[in-house]
């Protein structure tokens, strides 16, 4: 790695960085109140993008992956927000439908998602939650009674359906129920 | 759900960390920074995503430290207005259900905003929606535990930084109250007025059917 270039100021004036200092105060997950004094942080962006359960999931999984490979050469006390904070962060989203998501099935459910003319917003929220009643999509797409006609909301939820992975285990129940009752008759 | 956030900081490495590679340096400090704390008008930060840019770092005269100015982006959980969520009802009292997401504790459902017709239980301490159906009113308790999915209306966002010296001498004039009560520095406002917003099973879909 190239060497750090560090220019030592020999000006005796204050550090001219343009920024005045500010306090933030912050909630840890216990409830407790983590005071700290910063820069004022300049934030350029406030919705860069918007992130599915599925890339977050994949995220800190690399990460707790990453932090395990290093060993314990970090202090415990620096990073216990950052143990807090991801540990429940993996909690929640491992109850979520993502854990059985792929980037391939995220493609794969954007592309078809192309010709049904939905928003960004309800088109992550269609991955996130993995709909399977029409009532749900009616929820998470606007107006959907006037945009969406029957026909239309059950081909969605086919693809969704067939091509977002859900609980292995309820697919084998449906596949099984669906063969039993296919010899009953 | 989650977004993804620009943002600028300079970040200071005390000497005893020059040994290691900037990049891990940088990446623990504002994870230290910024993880597991809500930032003012942006949300809860979860993780760091990525360091876009660093700029040449300086050392300042009378600190031997260096001080780096760092472009990067950062997982923040900010969910978007009229988006569906899942959570679990942590507690209820008379200002409405209180719904937990694990990493995120400050999600309020006013009665307004619960099925009507809902009442509270002062016995039990729960909320109870009555619905009719024709064989008669039945009783949904929203208890503790249960997996609630509701739909986000209303976001707040109070700035807890520390007060001026004017209001402590307040305060202090006041030292047989309470300690203050603390403010949760963001806060989401609920609502489940809708079909199918209570509970996730599809139970609940087949009974609107």
């Amino acid at each position: 790695m190239a060497a750090r270039s560090t220019r030592v100021l020999m000006s005796c004036s204050s550090p001219s960085l343009g920024v005045q200092p500010a306090a933030v105060n912050g909630w840890g997950a216990e409830g407790q109140c983590w005071e700290l004094s910063a820069w004022m942080r300049k934030r350029k962006d406030a919705n860069a993008a918007l992130l599915s359960n599925f890339e977050v999931f994949q995220l800190l999984t690399d990460l707790k992956q990453q932090r395990k490979e290093s060993g314990k050469s970090k202090q415990s006390s620096g990073q216990q927000n950052l143990n807090t904070i991801m540990y429940e962060t993996m909690k929640y989203i491992s109850k979520t439908p993502c854990r059985y998501q792929s980037p391939e099935t995220v493609r794969e459910f954007l592309i078809a998602m192309k010709g049904h003319k939905l928003t960004k917003a309800e088109k992550l929220q269609l991955l996130n939650h993995r709909p399977v009643t029409a009532v749900e999509i009616q929820l998470m797409v606007e107006e959907s009674e006037e945009r969406l006609t029957e026909e239309q909301i059950e081909s969605l939820l086919q693809t969704v359906a067939s091509i977002l992975p859900g609980d292995p285990e309820e697919q084998q129940r449906d596949s099984a129920m669906e063969t039993e009752g296919r010899s009953s008759q | 759900m989650f977004v993804l956030v620009e943002m600028t900081d300079t970040v200071r490495i005390p000497p005893w960390q020059f040994e290691r590679k900037l990049n891990e340096s940088i990446a623990e400090e504002l994870n230290k920074k910024l993880a597991n704390k809500v930032v003012y008008n942006v949300g809860l930060c979860i993780c760091l995503y990525d360091i876009t840019k660093l700029e040449d770092s300086y050392i300042f005269p009378g600190d031997g430290a260096s001080h780096t100015k760092v472009h990067f982006r950062y997982v923040v959980f900010h969910p978007f207005l009229d988006e569906i969520l899942v959570g679990e009802i942590k507690s209820c009292s008379q200002d409405g259900v209180h719904v937990s997401i694990g990493f995120f504790d400050d999600i309020v459902i006013p009665p307004e905003s619960l099925q009507q017709p809902a009442k509270f239980d002062e016995a039990e301490q729960v909320w109870v929606w009555e619905y009719e159906t024709e064989e008669g009113a039945h009783d949904l308790y929203m208890d503790i535990g249960e997996e609630i999915r509701f739909r986000v209306v209303d976001e707040t966002f109070v700035d807890t930084s520390p007060t001026g010296p004017s209001s402590a001498e307040a305060s202090t004039s006041n030292a047989t109250e309470e300690v203050q009560k603390k403010e949760a520095p963001y806060t989401l406002v609920g609502s489940i007025s809708e079909p199918v917003l209570t509970g996730t099973g599809e139970e609940t879909a087949k009974d609107w059917s």
